[in-house]
């Protein structure tokens, strides 16, 4: 009887231990999982060639070597010009700062009006907007195609903005009007009183409450656009194209000897970008996930 | 006049997104679907023949192909993806320590592009110097795993790279899920020396069906659109073994110059999207209304 009251708790503290033990062997496990993708990636990118074809996949190399990363970012073959992945680096750049920040701002402005300034068939403008995001691009890719070559946009980094904020406009606007409706309309009502215009309300009492709101939604649409290869391969040309295109024809287009640190180097520089973002501002990335789920 | 400017200013501001997704959105859906009506090759035609392409599209063996690779993939992807992000999800809600950390590396291929995570995997995936080589190395050396070049398996190894992208987000959203549950609820099941398994399964579970169903909806919607992770990968292939009805369709639009074929095959992505996204919207709204 006393026996048995002493081992009891002891047995339980013991299982409870082991339980405690083999959870976090999982846990570990799967973080393992995901991170060998990018363990290979890293370590195959510092190997010279001769080690990637005697070593083996997760071996660390010998002597490292940053000639892959160098060829990747400004010699490696994207076709028949051998630039590597500069031009179309700054291609990204040039593409995603003002189509993210276009679209930020008319997110904003038409939240705004979506969440504090109904109007009779506001709702339903949005609910037709919003639509919009649920389509697959598949099925404005021809039309889209043709309209850009009758506006002489085809084949231009304007092409590819106006595109990326033509179809993100029904995202961000979500975003901001999810976040306006929380905020009281009496606020509004009384600034009328007052006398403030739309703007005034806006400028004045929105936009200095917004700063999370808009970190969330510049993150969203970075990592979309920044990471977007359909409208790339279809609406750019060569010398336009952005990096996720680059990044595809240097892995799929090489003759000859196939540079797999070349092609890791490249991958990984194509990343760095969203990855940073992610690693920074972890939390908002998350949070525009969960809100933009309703996307995919 | 100003007075008038500023009574109307919500709609002003309106006005262009709306007009803009009435032309790039409902506009080009309709434009889509009269092309796929007609007898478009190079060339896009005006004179509406009936559903001739749909019938060609039905009648090719390579979008036969393309389909069900889609149920195929799509079944598995979104099966596997939830199971592992919903195990991951329940690991992680046992008060771990290192929870931030751990959170942060299981999500971090959503971040990535999927022209990033298809050339990584194509890469440990080849039969000559990747995994296979790998495992050969370690003794085993009758060990195969030539999935990436057999017609028959290759459109699995789309599955292993999709659910190692897409699950630790799945992972996040039951998280969140998990968290929202009433914890009065639980902490009344523990005090009464409920298993904890038996908690989950008929407690915690059971409440979350919203989240199961978003969850869903997003994994259907990345399987029905993907397009560069094939691309990066396989690029359909070999042969087209690997083909989505999204590769399909940029082939024909872009090299076959068969505008009909695209336009009848981006309306049949775009009718299997609608039939799992407008039946929750609508339920959605619907919630939200009442």
């Amino acid at each position: 009887m006393t026996n048995s009251l002493i081992t009891n708790p002891l047995r339980k503290m013991m299982k409870r231990l082991v339980l405690r033990w083999l959870l976090y062997l999982l846990l570990c496990t799967f973080a393992l999982y995901y991170m060998m993708p990018l363990f290979v990636m890293i370590t195959t990118s510092l190997k010279n060639l001769e080690e990637i074809r005697t070593g083996s996949l997760m071996s660390l190399p010998r002597e490292i070597t940053m000639a892959a990363w160098s060829t990747a970012w400004s010699s490696a073959c994207t076709g028949i010009q051998c630039e590597g992945l500069r031009p179309y680096f700054w291609n990204s750049v040039l593409l995603a700062v003002p189509a993210v920040l276009i679209s930020t701002i008319i997110g904003a402005i038409n939240g705004y009006v979506v969440a504090q300034w109904r109007f009779k068939l506001s709702n339903i403008l949005f609910a037709l907007m919003l639509f919009g995001c649920f389509i697959p691009f598949q099925v404005v890719l021809l039309p889209m195609a043709r309209v850009l070559g009758m506006t002489g946009l085809a084949g231009s980094i304007s092409g590819l903005i106006f595109v990326h904020v033509i179809y993100g406009i029904g995202f961000t606007t979500l975003f901001f009007r999810n976040y306006y409706v929380t905020i009281p309309a009496e606020l509004v009502k009384a600034a009328k009183v007052d006398g403030a215009s739309f703007w005034r309300i806006f400028f004045s009492i929105f936009l200095p409450l917004s700063l999370p709101i808009i970190v969330v939604t510049v993150i969203w649409q970075f990592t979309q656009i920044w990471n977007d290869f359909l409208f790339g391969v279809s609406f750019s040309q060569a010398g336009t194209q952005p990096i996720t295109v680059a990044l595809n024809n240097i892995v799929n287009s090489t003759t000859g000897v196939k540079e797999y640190n070349v092609d890791m180097a490249a991958a990984i520089i194509a990343a760095l970008p969203t990855l940073l973002v992610y690693i920074v501002a972890g939390k908002y990335f998350i949070r525009g996930l969960t809100a933009g789920s309703v996307k995919g | 006049m100003m007075e008038w400017m500023e009574k109307q200013m919500p709609k002003l501001v309106l006005a262009p997104s709306f007009a803009a997704s009435l032309i790039f959105v409902y506009g080009f859906i309709g434009w889509t679907a009269w092309v796929s009506l007609t007898k478009s090759k190079l060339l896009p035609r005006y004179d509406i023949v009936g559903p001739i392409q749909y019938q060609r599209l039905f009648d090719s063996p390579r979008w036969d192909v393309a389909l069900s690779n889609l149920f195929v993939f799509g079944f598995l992807f979104i099966v596997i993806s939830m199971l592992l992000g919903l195990v991951l999800a329940i690991l992680l809600d046992q008060k771990i320590r290192t929870e931030g950390i751990i959170r942060t590396i299981y999500l971090y291929p959503m971040a990535l592009s999927l022209i990033v995570t298809g050339t990584a995997w194509k890469w440990i995936l080849n039969p000559g110097l990747g995994f296979e080589a790998m495992v050969q190395s370690w003794g085993w050396d009758s060990f195969t795993f030539g999935w990436l070049v057999d017609p028959d398996m290759a459109i699995y190894t789309v599955v292993i790279a999709g659910v190692w992208q897409a699950s630790g987000f799945v992972m996040a959203l039951f998280l969140a899920g998990l968290r929202s549950v009433d914890q009065e609820i639980i902490k009344a099941a523990q005090v009464d020396g409920i298993p904890t398994w038996r908690i989950y399964s008929s407690i915690i579970l059971p409440s979350m069906a919203a989240v199961f169903l978003s969850a869903f909806i997003v994994l259907a919607h990345l399987a029905i659109k993907s397009f560069d992770l094939v691309i990066a990968l396989t690029g359909g292939g070999p042969g087209y073994a690997t083909d989505l009805p999204a590769t399909y369709m940029y082939t024909m639009a872009f090299s076959r110059g068969d505008i009909g074929q695209a336009a009848s095959s981006a309306m049949v992505m775009m009718m299997v999207v609608f039939a799992i996204v407008v039946p929750y919207l609508y339920s959605e709204l619907r919630a939200r209304n009442d």
